[in-house]
């Protein structure tokens, strides 16, 4: 098995190396590749939408229609790992850990003891005993803001610098991910709750068709902003520009709740009760 | 093609990304465990989305973004002077997808485990006889 599949694999590769060379040179400006559509891009992105970054003209005003598939498939995936993993909570009938804050001493509540939530001396902790992280709490509240302001940033200047809603999507979940290993699931989904992740991930997909399904009532085609002239009270080629800024919004707000509802479901197994 | 870059160079990246995308290859036909076998799938990947950014490189351009200037009406954009954005676009969104896949993979693998207790490949197939008869 092992051999037949590393002379597979040598054979292959060998056959790719030695194809390799109808490819053109690395770099060559008059690559096949770079001869298409993509001059036009270049040269005539500017003009038609205002955008510097070709980029993000590309992705979401040229190929508007094939990046919100994406974004459906994002969210898909999302659904989908909640339909494999998430099982019901049973919170109530397992054993507890409680640690009381001032003193660091652990209390262990059987199952069906009864035990005050909202007290605010102790505070649940996982059933494998961890350490009490001062540090990497403290450093985790103080920076998180921060990954999330930046990650705002990203969204919203993905017209001038390399950015957009994928990766400040990602940014903004990674935030919420690590609140959720530094502290636990639990804190985690008191600031984002599953719910809420949910609400978040659908209103983004939301948008974006919506905003297509706004430019068809508006008497144009699908996801051509600038049938949206009107409405925002700009140009037609700044409003292909805006158009772009409202959908990468939604596949932010796509992005970061599948980010999260994934990490939410795997890291807990579907229970949803402790994380890593 | 370009005087500055010599013949080997000029093929070498693709020889990095067969070299990657085989030993990806490898772990999905030999690994018999489900988890490296998805992690092969992965290095795969990263491979194509590799050899995608690599075709959109030009010699003497810059990123695919264009420079401020006070009038851009008077200023002629060259297609030359900005690497092919399209492979960047395409990979974008892919990179992102790719983790949303690896993401319900990874649920599938925690249902597998909880199902038979093991990811190896020929354990489940066994044990999934075992339940069939």
């Amino acid at each position: 098995m092992k051999a037949g599949a590393l002379a597979v694999v040598v054979i292959l590769g060998a056959v790719l190396i030695f194809c390799s060379h109808g490819f053109p040179p690395w770099g060559d400006p008059a690559s096949p590749a770079s001869r298409h559509v993509s001059p036009y891009y270049i040269e005539k992105s500017m003009r038609d939408t205002s955008v510097p970054n070709i980029v993000t003209a590309v992705l979401a005003d040229y190929r508007g229609y094939d990046t919100m598939f994406e974004t459906i498939v994002i969210f898909t995936a999302g659904i989908a790992c909640i339909f494999l993993l998430r099982t019901p909570q049973k919170t109530k009938t397992e054993t507890r850990l409680y640690r009381h804050v001032p003193t660091g001493i652990t209390l262990r509540i059987e199952k069906g003891g009864k035990f005050p939530e909202d007290s605010i001396d102790f505070e649940r902790i996982d059933s494998e005993w961890v350490p009490y992280d001062l540090i990497v709490k403290t450093t985790c509240r103080l920076i998180v803001p921060f990954i999330q302001l930046f990650a705002l940033y990203v969204i919203a200047h993905g017209h001038y610098s390399p950015g957009g809603g994928f990766q400040g999507g990602v940014i903004l979940g990674a935030a919420t991910l690590l609140l959720a290993v530094a502290f636990d699931l639990r804190s985690a989904k008191r600031r984002l709750s599953e719910k809420m992740a949910a609400i978040l991930g659908t209103l983004g997909v939301f948008i974006y068709a919506g905003t297509g399904i706004a430019c068809m009532i508006l008497d144009a085609n699908f996801l051509d902003y600038s049938a949206l002239a009107p409405l925002l009270g700009v140009d037609s080629i700044s409003a292909r520009s805006y158009g772009i800024l409202i959908v990468e919004v939604g596949v932010g707000m796509a992005v970061m709740a599948v980010m999260v509802m994934l990490y939410y479901n795997i890291s807990s197994a579907g229970k949803q009760d402790e994380g890593l | 093609m370009n005087a500055s870059v010599s013949m080997p160079i000029a093929y070498a990246n693709y020889w990095v990304f067969v070299i990657l995308m085989m030993i990806g290859l490898y772990a999905i036909i030999a690994k018999k465990n489900l988890a490296k076998r998805v992690i092969g799938l992965n290095i795969l990947q990263t491979a194509v989305i590799l050899f995608f950014i690599s075709i959109g490189s030009k010699q003497q351009a810059t990123i695919p973004i264009i420079e401020h200037v006070h009038d851009i009406s008077r200023v002629a954009i060259e297609a030359r002077d900005y690497i092919n954005p399209l492979p960047h676009v395409l990979m974008l969104t892919a990179i992102v997808v790719a983790v949303a896949t690896f993401g319900v993979s990874m649920a599938l693998i925690i249902k597998i485990y909880a199902r038979y207790g093991t990811l190896e490949e020929d354990e489940i197939i066994e044990l999934s006889r075992d339940i069939e008869t």
